[in-house]
């Protein structure tokens, strides 16, 4: 099996898989109800399918190698220097699998969907191609042409199955994205004519004149700080959150939000590591405004979705900060967080979709006394929610506490400014708990809402089993990207050798 | 094995009664969680008589690996010294006990089998800390106990009053957690590692750097001992961290007795002594430690004089216990302050459940001016919580007599500043505690009933399994002291502690240097002035409490509404912290940082709202935006070239 997928082309299967599926439904559907049911067995068996693929691929690496592995290169643009190439390293693998997993749970979260059935499918399985070929491409142009692709299939999902304000929603999301990915074109154009390449491995080991890396960074800023949702490029993001369908949800928040982190990592550390040290006290404290400033506005919502939402982006101050750390710890840490955090909110929104699906308000004062009439329910939302404020034995606090410590190499203050996210997200989540859970029921939904059903327990458990293995086995997670951010690390910090001694300068809170 | 056997059957026990609980077998999910109770208290006591007779000094229980990152390396472990095995043992029998009580008690709730869910894995998470033998592990089990504790505050979640409770126990207690786990990376950034033994090791080496904060330079042992005492004073309800300890007693009395007196609210004691190594090269964090404990001893028992609800003045008092405790961890008496956190578990979890036997056979009544006359109605219950109050009150030879003696007598010692101002208020406190528990116990028990006389007439002793854990506490009350004397602080304590606690500096041993007999004698004393004054307050003139707080209205407020703590809080935190989230949704992200590309897109959405019109949401329209993109791409490309 093993050699089977090292000998295969599997990133290319990976990626052309969800498309086929995707023209599949196109070609054969009508829009008679009988072909709506056949589509969505299409589309999760194209996506479960997909999924095998990817932990096959999981198998397959090999932890101990550092560079990129199951490498493909084709000539595309021979003469422009640009190449259809792809491959995964340490740092990409885990998203790749991470978008495999949480797509066939979206598609079953949307099994009641009715408008439009075979478009909405087919634009799942095409966002899921796209990420996919974003994670996996070692090619800057292909990459941008990923990156860019992805804005189509969510728009779409925000536009045409979102809530009431989805119009809005959708073009803010569109506007805000295209704008910041803008720059990044420049940016690209620009490191193409200076290498005569686009392809990312070369670009990696080309030296960039330090002044214009500072132009370069802020272009990636702007692109990959709106994806994420840095503070304050986040405007966007309470409405998109909160109009996207559920499905859309989680996979913009979980999926998404990841391809902006990602690039921090990819492009703006080791191809500019000068800007990088430059603008690094910059992101710090982006990254902890972030964190307090949307903690504080979950902390004022009134809507659930809403809610967790700002909680979505509270975190990826978090994430930010550890990657701004340039220690092995912060990375990892961050890392981790990206992938824990992936889990945890799409849980929470699907949690989100459990109660609408049931004709449940969204609204908080409309909540309440949920944990009489649905203790399982109760039960896995819980275990996100504890999951999110960071507690020990679940995976939010392994990469919490791996950025803190890496928080702390850097300044006494930014780790306790970091830290405090873990004091302020246990003031609204669990506000939010109380809210849905406990006191008496306010919802004006009279009729005892059925528990939590077998569609349910099919997405909710495995990412519940995932959130607490992880947690207290976190090595799984660890170990495959563990030398690949040490090389990143050790690359970062090399090219700055001579300019600047990095970990002198980060221990300079310490005497002897 | 016996140790694992200890630790982990309390969590089989949890996992079982979901099981159970699940299929609907609630007797069955009750009793297996007892009896795993019991199997680990008897494994508990096995080990720890083990671990005495062959004389080892430390062991370590591999289970796994944890984190491992870098140079960030965490196993599952459990370690194996006197200190932790004593403290397994402490959690475990007293845990047992409360597990048997709790079956009488919770016999009339529907949701029983869920009660003992929690407080199983609640014993368990308590053991993980105890037995962890690096930080990261401890926090695993603090963090874990704190879960519980917030679940089982909120036990009655349709309370208001209980769910606001729980929220606040668990916000505070994160309070102190967030230092704590800074004070942990700070420890990983100096050692390069969270273990024990290597942060013990290399204490020498770290003992001369210097940290630079608020702009001066500090040693930087005396910075962590600081972040970490914080998350004690928070998990250990200290002045300042304290308001949640009070309402907390909105959970069921079995769980104030188990997490809110006897284990959990301990875990912050225990916390210190465990990193004495570190904490006895830390002078200026020993000192505050010891200006702390000694301030709630004192603050947290004038609270307890007046109050009415039978569970808060028992939470006041441990309170102020925890703060000896900690008076005695700073004065450098690690295992004094063990020995009264062993004997104060069980005489505090005595007073607990007999004022749960009371409350259960009065019909909730939990205000102590409609008591009265119970003594009678209740001959075991009154006998046991009597013992009880002796013990705390600090009377011989009952137990709390002998490690609060020992407590003070090496504050007084010890001689410094800050453990002079302990001694003060130690001696103070011990005063206030005799008044208090005696005004408890006579407006209880004594005197006519003053409740509903229907009420009153039904007032009947509780059932076996809520009788025979008091009978045993009260054995240990009793016994606990004088059995224990010797070997915890007395004698035989170099040979018993081992390696586990430093050896404390000899001058603050009241063996090597006796301390003035009238300095030994003043809080016996003190005590007994206590006794009195609640005497004629309570027995011979019972108009004399209402006339002087009618003298002193400033005074009697103060105390009643507990220093006005929680009203400080609310104005300074709470309500601010509530006008800033809404200015900065309602504000600030809404209309600044909103504004501008808000305006930017009512300008474009005219232009598109078109678009939309004329093709009503199809497909094709998105698509064409994209391949416009991409075009403007191609061109650029072949542009530049």
């Amino acid at each position: 099996m093993i050699t089977l997928i090292a000998a295969a082309p599997i990133l290319s299967l990976l990626i052309w898989l969800p498309v086929l599926g995707a023209v599949i439904i196109f070609a054969t559907g009508d829009a008679s109800e009988a072909s709506a049911r056949s589509v969505r067995w299409v589309a999760f068996w194209t996506s479960l399918v997909e999924l095998i693929l990817a932990l096959g691929l999981l198998a397959a690496f090999d932890s101990q190698r550092t560079g990129f592995q199951f490498v493909e290169k084709l000539a595309w643009l021979p003469h422009a220097g640009v190449s259809y190439h792809l491959g995964v390293d340490g740092i990409s693998l885990l998203f790749v699998v991470m978008s495999a997993l949480l797509t066939p749970i979206a598609i079953v979260a949307s099994w009641r969907e009715q408008r439009r059935v075979r478009a909405y499918m087919a634009a799942f399985l095409l966002l899921e191609a796209l990420t996919i070929g974003m994670f996996e491409s070692l090619d800057f142009l292909l990459f941008y042409v990923f990156f860019e692709g992805v804005l189509l299939p969510m728009y779409l999902i925000i536009g045409v199955w979102g809530g009431e304000q989805r119009v809005r929603a959708a073009l803010r999301f569109f506007l805000f994205t295209l704008a910041g990915s803008l720059p990044m074109l420049l940016a690209l154009v620009w490191m193409w004519h200076h290498a005569g390449t686009t392809d990312m491995v070369t670009l990696m080991h080309t030296s960039i004149p330090a002044a214009v890396q500072d132009w370069l960074f802020i272009a990636f800023l702007l692109a990959f700080g709106v994806k994420a949702a840095v503070w304050p490029l986040h405007s966007w993001l309470p409405d998109a959150y909160g109009e996207a369908p559920v499905a859309g949800t989680v996979m913009l928040a979980a999926v998404l939000s990841k391809m902006g982190s990602y690039g921090f990592l990819r492009f703006s550390l080791p191809m500019l590591p000068q800007a990088t040290l430059y603008f690094a006290p910059l992101m710090l404290a982006l990254g902890v405004i972030a964190i307090i400033y949307l903690s504080f506005a979950a902390f004022a919502q009134t809507d659930m979705k809403r809610m967790i939402a700002y909680s979505s982006a509270a975190h990826m101050g978090m994430i930010v900060v550890g990657i701004f750390t340039l220690t092995v710890e912060g990375i990892e840490g961050a890392l981790f967080q990206m992938i824990s955090h992936g889990l945890v909110i799409a849980a929470l929104f699907l949690c989100v979709g459990v109660l609408l699906a049931r004709g449940q308000s969204r609204l908080l004062e409309h909540l309440g006394g949920l944990a009489v009439r649905m203790p399982i329910f109760a039960t896995f939302l819980m275990i996100f929610v504890l999951a999110n404020v960071g507690l020990p034995g679940t995976s939010g606090f392994v990469g919490e506490v791996l950025i803190l410590a890496g928080a702390i190499k850097v300044n006494f203050w930014l780790a306790l400014l970091a830290g405090s996210g873990m004091v302020l997200s246990v003031m609204f989540m669990l506000v939010l708990v109380r809210r849905v859970l406990f006191d008496q029921s306010r919802s004006s939904v009279v009729l005892a809402p059925p528990d939590v059903g077998a569609g349910e327990w099919l997405m909710l458990a495995p990412l519940a089993v995932l959130v607490l293995v992880l947690g207290i086995h976190p090595d799984a997670l660890t170990i495959p990207f563990d030398r690949a951010v040490h090389g990143l690390v050790q690359q970062t910090g090399g090219a700055l050798a001579m300019k600047a001694d990095l970990h002198h300068r980060m221990l300079a809170m310490v005497t002897r | 094995m016996l140790l694992e056997i200890a630790v982990f059957a309390p969590l089989l026990g949890s996992v079982l009664a979901v099981l159970l609980r699940a299929s609907g077998s609630r007797a069955g999910a009750v009793w297996l969680s007892v009896a795993c109770m019991a199997i680990s208290a008897i494994s508990a006591v096995a080990v720890l008589v083990r671990h005495l007779v062959d004389h080892v000094t430390m062991h370590d229980v591999a289970l796994g690996a944890w984190i491992h990152v870098g140079n960030f390396v965490t196993p599952w472990s459990l370690r194996e010294d006197t200190l932790s095995l004593v403290v397994v043992v402490m959690v475990s029998v007293v845990s047992a006990l409360i597990h048997l009580y709790s079956v009488g008690y919770m016999a009339h709730d529907r949701t029983m089998p869920r009660f003992f869910v929690y407080i199983s894995a609640f014993t368990f998470a308590m053991l993980m800390l105890v037995t962890a033998n690096n930080l990261l592990q401890l926090f695993f089990g603090w963090e874990g106990v704190g879960l519980f504790s917030y679940l089982l505050i909120g036990y009655w979640y349709d309370r208001a009053a209980a769910n606001a409770a729980a929220i606040k126990a668990f916000v505070v207690n994160r309070i102190g957690d967030l230092a704590f786990l800074i004070g942990i990376v700070l420890i990983y950034a100096q050692f390069g590692s969270v273990s024990f033994n290597q942060i013990f090791a290399a204490v020498p080496q770290i003992a001369t750097q210097k940290y630079h904060l608020f702009g001066a330079s500090m040693p930087v042992l005396d910075v962590i001992g600081v972040l970490l005492f914080i998350g004690a004073m928070g998990k250990s309800a200290q002045i300042f961290l304290h308001t949640w300890l009070a309402d907390a007693m909105e959970g069921p009395t079995p769980i104030s007795a188990l997490i809110h007196a006897a284990t959990m609210v301990a875990a912050g004691v225990y916390m210190i002594v465990r990193m004495s190594p570190l904490m006895s090269s830390a002078p200026a964090a020993m000192g505050m430690v010891a200006v702390i404990g000694g301030a709630t001893a004192l603050f947290a028992g004038t609270i307890g004089c007046v109050q009415n609800d039978i569970k808060r003045i028992i939470a006041y008092s441990t309170c102020s216990q925890l703060g000896y405790m900690f008076l005695g961890a700073g004065v450098g008496a690690d295992s004094a302050a063990i020995f009264h956190m062993v004997t104060h578990a069980m005489f505090k979890a005595l007073l607990f459940l007999a004022a749960g036997s009371v409350i259960h056979a009065l019909a909730d009544e939990q205000d102590v001016r409609k008591m009265g006359g119970l003594w009678r109605k209740m001959k075991v219950t009154y006998a046991t919580m009597l013992v009880g109050a002796l013990a705390l009150a600090a009377i011989p030879p009952f137990a709390g007599y002998y490690s609060k003696d020992a407590i003070l007598a090496a504050a007084y010692a010890n001689h410094g500043t800050a453990a002079m101002f302990g001694w003060v208020c130690g001696v103070i406190g011990a005063g206030l505690t005799a008044f208090y528990i005696s005004r408890l116990m006579i407006l209880t028990f004594h005197g006519a009933p003053r409740g509903d006389a229907d009420v009153h007439a039904h007032a009947h002793e509780s059932g076996w399994m809520m009788i025979v854990p008091l009978l045993v506490l009260a054995v240990g009350s009793i016994f606990g002291g004088m059995a224990l004397d010797r070997p915890f602080v007395g004698a035989g304590s170099a040979t018993f502690w081992g390696s586990s606690i430093v050896p404390p500096v000899a001058s603050v041993l009241p063996l090597s240097m006796p301390i003035p007999t009238w300095a030994a004698d003043l809080p016996l004393l003190l005590a007994l002035v206590g006794f009195a004054i609640a005497y004629i307050f309570y027995v011979m003139r019972p108009s004399m409490p209402g006339a002087l707080a009618k003298a002193m209205p400033g005074l009697y407020q103060f105390l009643l509404h507990k220093w006005y703590f929680d009203e400080l809080y609310d104005y300074v935190f709470v309500q601010p912290a509530k006008r800033l989230a809404r200015v900065i949704w309602r504000g600030a992200d809404d209309q600044v940082i909103d504004g501008v590309p808000t305006g930017l897109a009512r300008w474009t959405t005219d232009f598109s709202v078109q678009i939309g019109r004329a093709q009503n949401g199809s497909v094709a329209v998105y698509s064409f935006v994209m391949l416009l993109g991409l075009l403007v791409l191609l061109s650029l490309f072949l542009v530049m070239r």
